[in-house]
């Protein structure tokens, strides 16, 4: 059976001896398109099987927050005055400023990506480095702000406004918090120039997730925070 | 029990591929597909064993309320009461009983295991895109199902508000005194869509990246087609769940008030959430069956399938619908009546595709030379109860009618006559047919048919009569239907339906015998038993590590050349083009 190409059992069993390809026949009510002569070769996929599930997976994420979106969108549009009476109003200008943080992480993600794809290895580890911190200011700027809310009395159990307000950036966060921890690890990887030109996979990926989860946050502001 | 099945498996596999793994690397944590789908096989069986006996206890409840169940006396308070069943126990029991074969049955096998195994071997390609996702997968969700039989022994009990868990009822622990039951319920299903999702993932990926080269996507085996589908369905419909039950969990321990109207919140959330889930969860519970039941009625009608390209669009069109009618299992939910009729005419809109595929069928059969056997006969079943599962479907999409039927036993006679007469006779004709593939050995002809006989007449006593009373008005999920003055007149019916059901129980037992028996001393399967065409059947019987010898197959046609002009054989495997009659000559 080693080495077997065509003349494998397979064919035996059949009764059919097949040394070469056999010779094209004329269309069969069964199949319209024809067989080709010879196989085409396997192809390169489009979309390699690691982005591919990296895209997958974003695809997941992005059905689970609009589940949640959906849920804070029923209460939000029923809604006469949202923040209901005696609740705060949520930090406009400190998360306006939060959100430019975030964005430009997103740039320079995308910065670590083109040096590497250069071979550019201390490009790689700035960039890393600088969309980590960005994030890590995110996420303290974040919960600074909670924590002024909290003091304020809005709770998770402050009603829809509170439970809607806290599960949803709270998730965000908790993705952002990973996305960083993530962004450390590749961090640590490239430190050991891990990755070169060609090989780049974990960056990649990593900066997959980084794209999506400050992708998420414009659309996350401006229906809770600015809506 | 996986081991013994893995035994078998590698006793032939030595002498294409020599490589040592261990024992735990080999059975346990294996990353092989073939051997992942196996163990997904084992524990969907075994769960259904499980959820089988709950079901017979909710049904002996049915028949003789209150009474002593035969031999379950050693069962303690507050399960039974010397041996009768309580109330909050009932609830508990039919909500696992669901729980447990929609999520630990059907889906584990069907997707699971047929997914896993069939996937790599029909497409060409030597195992998932991701093998090491793929173990995680399974453990996850095997972990999952431990923590959901946990939830039987906790303080208070089980999940006790349906697999459905309406909220305000099961966000509110007084409501039904349950409290960890519900809560392990909700991070059990968790755990699942993580499981889920890995498998998806790598379904997806596989099927898109990992074609052998002329494997067209309509080239495709219809059951790598309904995988296919079903994977992207779960891809996008468990993070809702997944979402919903976080909220519930929230509600429960954490004080939100998503689904609680005190604080402002909405229960009427959660069933639209759910079925936003729902809906499209109970089509990946059938096109995995409608895949399968392509492949058996073709190979065993000896001819193509019927209108091949048909099937393919009318499940992409089922998969697109599905996200659009989740409206009809809510008409009583007081929805605006316009809202109500879109959601009819959707649900109406999507019989269609279903209707097109079960004339497909009967396409197929038409004029076949058909060869009864085992697979054949579940196929059979499953196009023909599907269709009344499809029937009962379209009476309940209309809202006039549905306002009558709506939570009566005749919504338990769809739910049965889809999920068992389509999906599990699907799981029969599944298993029947590859296990050849599966474990390298054939099951008993004898055996596979007196167990379909009597299955089949008995699905039907106990299932049938279920229409009857739902159109008398017996609610579904009630404790004891005496309590009723109306549904007194109704009662012996409940008996016969019970007594079926007991049957039903028991003719299982030729199926569990047969399984086994075959595992260990069936008849040594060849490559390809029933003379088929797609590619799983040019790799031994079990296929190897790595599935194929050096070289993988090449495909030259469609699935289904059965009965092609121009050959000498009444079947055309798709790594052979089609040849005129001389080539064929030897
Ligand atoms: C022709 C196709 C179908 C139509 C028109 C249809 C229609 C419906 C409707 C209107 C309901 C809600 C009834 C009510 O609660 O008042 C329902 C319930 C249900 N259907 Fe179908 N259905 C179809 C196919 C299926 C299939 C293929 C499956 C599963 C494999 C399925 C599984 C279920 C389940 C599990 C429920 C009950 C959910 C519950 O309340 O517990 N149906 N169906
Ligand atoms: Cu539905």
């Amino acid at each position: 059976m080693a080495g077997g190409t065509v003349a494998d059992p397979v064919l035996d069993e059949s009764g059919l001896h097949l040394t070469e390809v056999p010779p094209v026949v004329p269309p069969s009510p069964h199949e319209a398109d024809l067989p080709p002569p010879s196989p085409p070769p396997r192809k390169e996929p489009f979309v390699s099987n690691a982005r591919l599930g990296m895209l997958m997976f974003l695809a997941f994420e992005a059905m689970f927050f609009g589940g949640l979106l959906g849920a804070f969108l029923v209460f939000r549009l029923a809604a006469v005055h949202w923040p209901p009476p005696g609740q705060p109003y949520l930090p406009g200008v400190v998360t306006w400023i939060n959100t430019g943080i975030l964005l430009s992480s997103g740039v320079t993600m995308r910065r670590a990506l083109r040096a590497i794809r250069d071979g550019n290895q201390s490009g790689l580890m700035n960039g890393l480095g600088v969309t980590a911190l960005l994030g890590a200011i995110f996420l303290a700027v974040q919960g600074g702000e909670w924590v002024r809310l909290v003091r304020y009395g809005l709770t998770l159990t402050s009603g829809t406004y509170g439970s809607t307000f806290y599960t949803l950036i709270g998730c965000h966060g908790v993705h952002v918090l990973g996305a960083v921890v993530w962004l450390l690890v590749i961090l640590l990887q490239s430190a050991r120039y891990r990755f070169t030109a060609r090989d780049h996979v974990g960056v990649q990926l990593c900066g997959m997730y980084w794209t999506f989860v400050v992708g998420l946050w414009p659309v996350l502001f401006g229906l809770v925070y600015l809506y | 029990m996986a081991e013994s099945a893995v035994a078998v498996g590698t006793g032939q596999a030595v002498h294409v591929h020599h490589e040592e793994l261990g024992f735990w690397r080999t059975y346990v944590f294996s990353t092989d597909h073939k051997m992942i789908g196996r163990q997904f096989l084992f524990l969907g069986l075994f769960m259904m064993i499980l959820g089988g006996l709950l079901a017979l206890m909710i049904r002996w409840q049915l028949a003789w309320p209150e009474t002593q169940i035969p031999g379950l006396r050693w069962v303690p308070e507050p399960f039974m009461y010397d041996g009768a069943m309580g109330p909050e126990f009932y609830n508990a029991v039919f909500t696992m009983h669901a729980t447990i074969m929609i999520f630990f049955v059907v889906m584990p096998i069907l997707v699971g295991c047929f997914g896993n195994f069939l996937i790599p071997l029909m497409i060409g390609a030597r195992d998932m895109a991701f093998p090491v996702l793929n173990m995680l997968s399974f453990w996850v969700g095997a972990v999952s199902g431990v923590i959901m039989l946990a939830g039987f022994f906790v303080p208070g009990g089980h999940a006790a508000g349906g697999w459905t868990a309406y909220a305000p009822l099961t966000a509110v622990t007084q409501y039904t005194g349950v409290n960890w039951g519900q809560n392990i319920w909700c991070i059990s299903l968790i755990l699942l869509g993580i499981s889920s999702l890995m498998g998806s993932i790598n379904y997806i990926t596989t099927i898109i990246n990992m074609r052998a080269p002329g494997m067209t996507f309509f080239r495709l085996p219809l059951v790598i087609w309904s995988l296919f589908i079903v994977a992207i369905l779960l891809l996008l419909a468990l993070p809702v769940l997944t979402s919903a039950l976080a909220m519930l969990l929230f509600d429960r321990m954490l004080g939100t008030s998503f689904f609680l109207p005190a604080g402002g919140g909405e229960p009427l959330l959660w069933q639209h959430l759910f079925w936003f889930f729902g809906h499209p969860e109970v089509y990946v519970l059938i096109l995995p069956a409608m895949g399968v039941a392509s492949e058996v009625l073709s190979v065993f009608a000896r001819k193509p399938i019927f209108g091949y390209r048909a099937m393919a669009y009318s499940m992409i069109a089922i998969a697109f619908l599905s996200w659009i009618v989740w409206g009809h299992h809510m008409f009583q939910s007081g929805m605006n009546p316009a809202l109500a009729t879109s959601f009819m005419v959707s649900t109406m809109v999507i019989a269609v595709p279903s209707a097109i595929k079960t004339f497909n069928w009967l396409g197929t059969l038409w004029g076949g030379s058909i060869r009864f056997t085992t697979p054949m006969l579940h196929g059979l079943a499953f196009v023909s109860m599907f269709v009344i599962g499809g029937l009962s479907g379209i009476f309940m999409a209309s809202t006039p009618v549905d306002i009558f039927i709506h939570d009566t036993y005749f919504i338990v006679a769809h739910i049965h006559y889809v999920v068992f007469g389509g999906s599990v006779f699907g799981i029969f004709a599944a298993i029947a047919y590859w296990f050849p593939k599966l474990f390298g050995r054939m099951m008993n002809e004898t055996l596979g048919k007196i167990h379909f006989w009597l299955t089949f007449l008995a699905f039907n006593g106990t299932f049938f009569p279920m229409h009857i009373l739902g159109v008398g008005g017996h609610m579904r999920r009630i404790y004891n239907p005496m309590q009723y003055e109306f549904l007194q007149p109704l009662q012996p019916v409940n008996v016969f339906i019970t007594v079926s059901a007991l049957v039903l129980g028991i003719v299982q037992i030729p199926f569990v015998i047969n399984f086994f028996w075959s595992l260990f001393a069936g008849k040594k399967a060849e490559r390809n038993p029933w003379q088929a065409n797609t590619l799983e059947w040019t790799a031994p019987s079990p296929p190897p590590h790595g599935n194929w010898g050096d070289t993988l197959p090449v495909v030259y046609g469609g699935p289904y050349e059965y009965s092609p002009p121009g050959v000498s054989e009444d079947y055309l495997p798709q790594t052979q083009s089609r040849v005129p009659h001389l080539a064929a000559a030897h």
